[in-house]
């Protein structure tokens, strides 16, 4: 790998002509510019539009905090249930091979394709009013849409594939020579997780984990229809943003918006990190 | 007949380590419960529906309208990716620039960022006094509250798929492949059209259909910028919500149906090139 970047490319018929180097590359920032770069800077210049003043007032208003409340204990639920869910489904998928494997890692991926109102809407056919449980649930008192358990079923569903998807390459790559040889010499299969593997996957797992989370605060379409969007009560971080905007309030909806995406920004910042770290470990190990 | 003894069965062996009844079982309940009960209703409920109700639906000129809305702007957006996609993921393996690694970092933002959050980022920038718009707007490109803003968003929200399907086929290519060209007299231009582009477009054409599928269902970043009007640019997501909020759940449902067996059948198609890329990439190896 390092070889490849090692080679002298600069001879003529190995690379292109500067000045078509320079088209490309300018013509590719550019686009990146236009479509990331220009969304990023909106969400703080529009933030802190209004001065320092006007953004903390928006941030610490009672609704925004109430609503922050309903994100970090909704992910508190979601993350660590799809934790579990990534870990039996990556180690049922890299380590053995049996028939329908592919069926069950199209399962896996499924609720990638599903458009997110969609997947809010099969809980509202399921536990809503009218739904198949409706009744029952009605009857028994229980509350699930329009209320915290369909807000955190519709983030698991959403969010379901990313611990499992990041997990099943790196397990594949890995292999299981290190697991055979503490079977082989006596370790029981749960010491072989907890010491072997777990350790072995820990920046891939911790990855998962963040992208998780990211996207489980995130989460608008799914949790949108879910929600009943009551203010103070069943309204997550992303769908205060959405009324803020809704009613003008420009600075304040951008001053929310703006710490999700801070949030999204370190994770972006922690991805590079464990993917640096990652690789400096392999580098090393082969050598 | 005296019935033979019952052989010792060979277990078909899965693999050597432990854990594979209690993974497997884990993960098919999870999946039951939570991913394929809540898709069963939909498809439950829409059974119920009566053939003509049904029809009623999704031939009415409304959904049919936001059907080809969100066809057409969704491919238009993954076609924008596949050529810009092809072009960032070549910038950012072939060329040294200050700033590689943060641009390369950048290129994730669409899967980190909450949808919402771009969705009025989008909106503003591109609005007649946003900062985008301000410039197109007096050149008569209007892109907020039209179907092109539509594009936009979704443009935004797929951009890292074609980039990430290409740039580890690219990195992992043989660069003797290249050399072999030069040497044999091709100039830059054949070398990359005839031995490198078709390394790259079944990546390509990968990720195409990944930020298709992807864009296809958006919803949190197009409304925003969308103008969302009936017949013009109401995507499919967004008529699916309103009939939700009418309380039209049989129409919701009819759409919904139809909707999600497109996704299905985008999946089968995704996994059928990824299968035929490894099929090949294995091929090539032996």
């Amino acid at each position: 790998m390092g070889a490849a970047a090692a080679l002298p490319r600069r001879t003529r018929a190995l690379t292109e002509p500067r000045a078509v180097r320079w088209l490309l590359l300018t013509a590719a920032l550019a686009f990146l510019a236009l479509f990331l770069i220009a969304p990023l800077v909106v969400v703080f210049a529009q933030a802190f539009a209004k001065g320092i003043s006007a953004y903390v007032a928006a941030v610490s208003e009672p609704m925004t905090l109430a609503a922050l409340r309903l994100t970090l204990l909704t992910a508190a639920i979601a993350v660590p249930l799809n934790v579990a869910f990534g870990l039996a489904a990556a180690w049922t998928i890299a380590k053995f091979r049996f028939r329908g494997r592919t069926l069950l890692l199209t399962l896996i991926d499924l609720p990638f394709s599903v458009s997110p109102v969609i997947s809010g809407m099969a809980f509202v056919l399921l536990f809503g009013l009218h739904g198949v449980f409706g009744a029952w649930l009605a009857e028994h008192d229980v509350r699930i849409i329009f209320a915290l358990p369909g807000i955190v079923l519709a983030t698991i569903f959403v969010t379901s594939p990313l611990v499992a998807r990041e997990l099943i390459p790196l397990l594949e790559s890995q292999g299981s020579d290190e697991e055979l040889a503490a079977l082989t010499l006596g370790a029981s299969s749960w010491q072989t997780f907890f010491r072997i593997s777990l350790p072995k996957m820990r920046w891939g797992l911790l990855f998962g984990v963040v992208l998780c989370n990211a996207r489980a605060m995130g989460e608008f379409g799914a949790v949108s229809v879910v929600s009943g969007h009551i203010r103070g009560l069943t309204n997550t971080l992303p769908l205060h943003v959405e009324i803020l905007y809704n009613e003008y309030q420009f600075a304040a909806a951008f001053a929310v918006a703006s710490m999700l995406t801070v949030l999204a920004l370190v994770t972006l910042l922690l991805k590079s990190l464990l993917e640096w770290r990652s690789r400096d470990e392999s580098g090393s190990a082969r050598t | 007949m005296p019935v033979a003894a019952p052989q010792p069965r060979v277990r078909k062996s899965r693999g050597p380590l432990p854990g594979f009844g209690l993974a497997m079982g884990f993960t098919l309940l999870y999946l039951s419960l939570v991913i394929l009960l809540p898709l069963a209703a939909v498809f439950a409920k829409s059974a119920t529906l009566s053939g003509t109700a049904f029809w009623h639906t999704i031939a009415s000129p409304r959904t049919r309208a936001a059907f080809e809305l969100s066809l057409w702007t969704a491919g238009a957006a993954a076609l924008i990716n596949g050529f810009f996609g092809l072009l960032v993921a070549w910038v950012l393996e072939r060329y040294e620039f200050p700033g590689r690694r943060l641009v390369d970092s950048i290129v994730d933002l669409p899967f980190a960022l909450p949808t919402a959050v771009a969705g009025i980022a989008l909106a503003t920038a591109y609005s007649a006094k946003g900062w985008l718009g301000s410039y197109l707007v007096p050149l008569g490109i209007e892109v907020a509250y039209t179907p092109l803003g539509i594009v936009t968003a979704l443009t935004f929200v797929g951009l890292p798929f074609v980039v990430r399907t290409v740039q580890p086929v690219l990195r992992a290519l043989d660069p003797a492949l290249e050399e072999a060209a030069a040497s044999l007299g091709a100039n830059r231009w054949q070398a990359v059209r005839q031995v490198l582009l078709p390394e790259l477009v079944p990546a390509a054409a990968s990720g195409f259909v990944l930020a298709f599928a992807r864009a296809l269902g958006e919803y949190g970043s197009v409304i925003f910028i969308a103008g969302n009007m009936p017949m013009r640019s109401e995507i499919t997501p967004l008529l699916v919500m309103i009939k939700l909020e009418q309380y039209d759940y049989a129409g919701a449902t009819a759409i919904a149906a139809v909707f999600l067996s497109i996704s299905f059948l985008l999946l089968l198609t995704i996994n059928l090139l990824t299968w035929r890329r490894s099929r090949r990439l294995r091929a090539e190896i032996v």
